[in-house]
């Protein structure tokens, strides 16, 4: 017990010293990965303003002339206005879908805990391992005469979805009363409706946390719409600057300039939306 | 009161529809397909042939098949350590109160949002042979340490693994830092009292305290890493040779060159590790429900 005693005290007498040379080597630490993390993105734009030439050196130096034409060539050449406005339909429209239906399918399954119910929860999960098998795929949108449309990107993307969302909204209708149903059903309120007025605002922060993680995702997502379209007016953002790659791969400025437009949205999205991604994202690790 | 009628069941009609229809029939699909003869000239005349992709993708001898499976466990096994043991130190580091913690915080994480296919262009423009990084070495007199980092089959794992882990490990990094959060302070200033160390209190009071944050890693990490493509397509497209190849690339070029069962088999050799994963996780999932 003294020897123990003993070293605290002397642990406490150099605290302050470790404790800064502590502090400081961490700043620096996080400071260096920080730009580690951060190095690219500025090599991305500042060689997105050079000219052909001059990208093609490859090095880190701000340019000599500023280039900002180089973006409306991008836009003009790159099919990126479709593409925006496809990825906009094809991220909008299914997360939006995806997380409705979830949400409603979750509300169910946490307040409803039969067998059979239970079962389902875990039939769902099972999806969050398994892959997409992509070319069995294709057969089955061919069968409903939808492959290869916007339709049917937007209705896998839905269904790829839901083991997701139905089980982080899941754990969240744990943390809703039950009580609220309860009174409200006594008021007469029909199902529809206790969902949508009463369950939907309670539910609403991990339904945008899912709304915006699923978005994220599908704007990403470059393996499904390389198996199943095939039409350049359908192309998501991401596949058009594959292809944009694929014709320009010279110009490195222009796929730059391209590289840039394509992650804005989600750049911006995300330090909006951040607090909401990460609390969606951390809860299942603390509700332990 | 009535359950049946407050909570109806048709609420789970659609998204079990559109889960079983898009996600699951393909699925089951592919492992029947996987036992025939299916190729892009079949034309609806198909036929059963048993076990004979499967061997074919195992014995074949210009392609090895064999090699992008053991790749893609490699990459699951490796990408996750290099992943998970840097970002269990810096979220212990971050959750002191550091000053600026949560931009750090916003920065580190956000390489994770990005898309797959960027950070992989942005990539092969810093490592290609003429590629920026080479450049840097050059310009501050380190030519000597300037590598094929994409082309020298020594040396373009240790490339994936990098540009994996400066996507990846932010967000690992926060999952840890949000469980190491929920860990009342008191514990670790008793620990302190009693003496401990760093490592004492990590091992002792940290790791079993953050064990969901460990399993969430733990399901999104190795799920990630069975089914990985983006980053090696556009990296590498399992070149330099085959180097790289993981199940995923051999299952997309099988399909585009119209070996459609061969494909579908190997996606079916995928989903057999993902269950045999899932089904250990999801287990243990249900332990933990039951013990609360």
């Amino acid at each position: 017990m003294t020897v123990r005693s003993h070293s605290t005290n002397r642990n406490r007498r150099v605290l302050p010293w470790r404790r800064y040379l502590r502090t400081a080597l961490t700043q620096l630490l996080c400071i260096i990965l920080c730009l580690m993390v951060l190095i690219p993105f500025y090599l991305v734009i500042v060689n997105s303003f050079k000219t052909k030439g001059e990208a093609a050196r490859m090095n880190a130096f701000l340019p000599t002339e500023w280039h900002f034409e180089n973006y409306a060539e991008v836009v003009k050449k790159g099919k990126l206005v479709q593409g925006f406005l496809n990825s906009l339909l094809y991220a909008g429209g299914s997360s939006l879908i995806g997380v409705l239906l979830s949400a409603m399918a979750a509300f169910v399954l946490c307040r409803k805990r039969t067998r059979w119910n239970n079962f389902m929860f875990y039939f769902i999960l099972c999806g969050l391992f398994f892959p997409v098998n992509y070319v069995t795929l294709i057969q089955v949108l061919n069968g409903f005469g939808i492959n290869n449309t916007r339709l049917g990107l937007v209705l896998v993307y839905t269904a790829t979805m839901v083991p997701f969302c139905v089980f982080v909204i899941r754990n969240f209708v744990l943390t809703v009363p039950v009580e609220l149903d309860e009174a409200a059903v006594l008021d007469g309120v029909r199902p529809l409706g206790l969902f949508f007025r009463i369950a939907a605002p309670m539910l609403r922060p991990a339904m945008i946390t899912c709304f915006l993680l699923q978005f994220m995702g599908v704007w990403s997502d470059f393996l499904t719409p390389l198996y199943i379209i095939s039409s350049s007016k359908l192309w998501p953002m991401n596949l058009a600057v594959y292809n944009f790659f694929g014709k320009y791969q010279s110009y490195w400025n222009l796929v730059f300039a391209d590289i840039m437009l394509t992650i804005l949205p989600v750049v911006i999205l995300y330090l909006i939306g951040q607090r909401q991604i990460i609390s969606g994202m951390t809860s299942g690790a603390v509700k332990e | 009161m009535n359950k049946r009628r407050i909570y109806p069941q048709w609420f789970l009609f659609a998204p079990v529809a559109l889960y079983v229809l898009f996600f699951l029939l393909p699925g089951l699909l592919g492992v029947f397909y996987a036992f025939t003869d299916w190729t892009v000239r079949s034309a609806g005349d198909v036929h059963f042939v048993g076990l004979q992709n499967f061997i074919d993708l195992f014995t074949s001898t210009n392609v090895h098949y064999a090699q992008g499976i053991v790749n893609t466990l490699r990459f699951t096994l490796i990408s996750n350590i290099v992943k998970l043991i840097p970002a269990l130190l810096l979220a212990v580091l971050l959750s002191e109160n550091l000053r600026g913690r949560n931009v750090y915080r916003t920065i580190l994480y956000m390489p994770s949002i990005l898309p797959f296919l960027i950070i992989g262009l942005v990539f092969n423009s810093i490592l290609t042979f003429n590629g920026l990084l080479n450049n840097i070495l050059d310009a501050v007199g380190l030519e000597n340490w300037q590598q094929k980092w994409l082309s020298d089959p020594n040396i373009v794992w240790g490339s994936i693994y990098a540009v994996d882990a400066w996507r990846g490990i932010g967000y690992v990094m926060t999952i840890f830092l949000a469980g190491i959060n929920a860990i009342p302070r008191s514990y670790y200033e008793a620990a302190e009292i009693d003496g401990a160390n760093f490592w004492q209190r990590l091992m002792h009071i940290t790791l079993p305290m953050i064990s969901g944050a460990i399993t969430i890693n733990l399901v999104f990490g190795i799920t990630y890493g069975l089914k990985v493509f983006d980053i090696v397509y556009v990296l590498t497209n399992g070149g330099p040779g085959r180097a790289t190849e993981v199940i995923t690339t051999y299952s997309y070029q099988l399909y585009a060159q119209g070996k459609y069962a061969m494909s579908t088999a190997m996606n079916t050799i995928l989903l057999v590790f993902t269950l045999v994963a899932g089904v250990f996780i999801v287990r243990m999932m249900a332990k933990r429900e039951v013990q609360q």
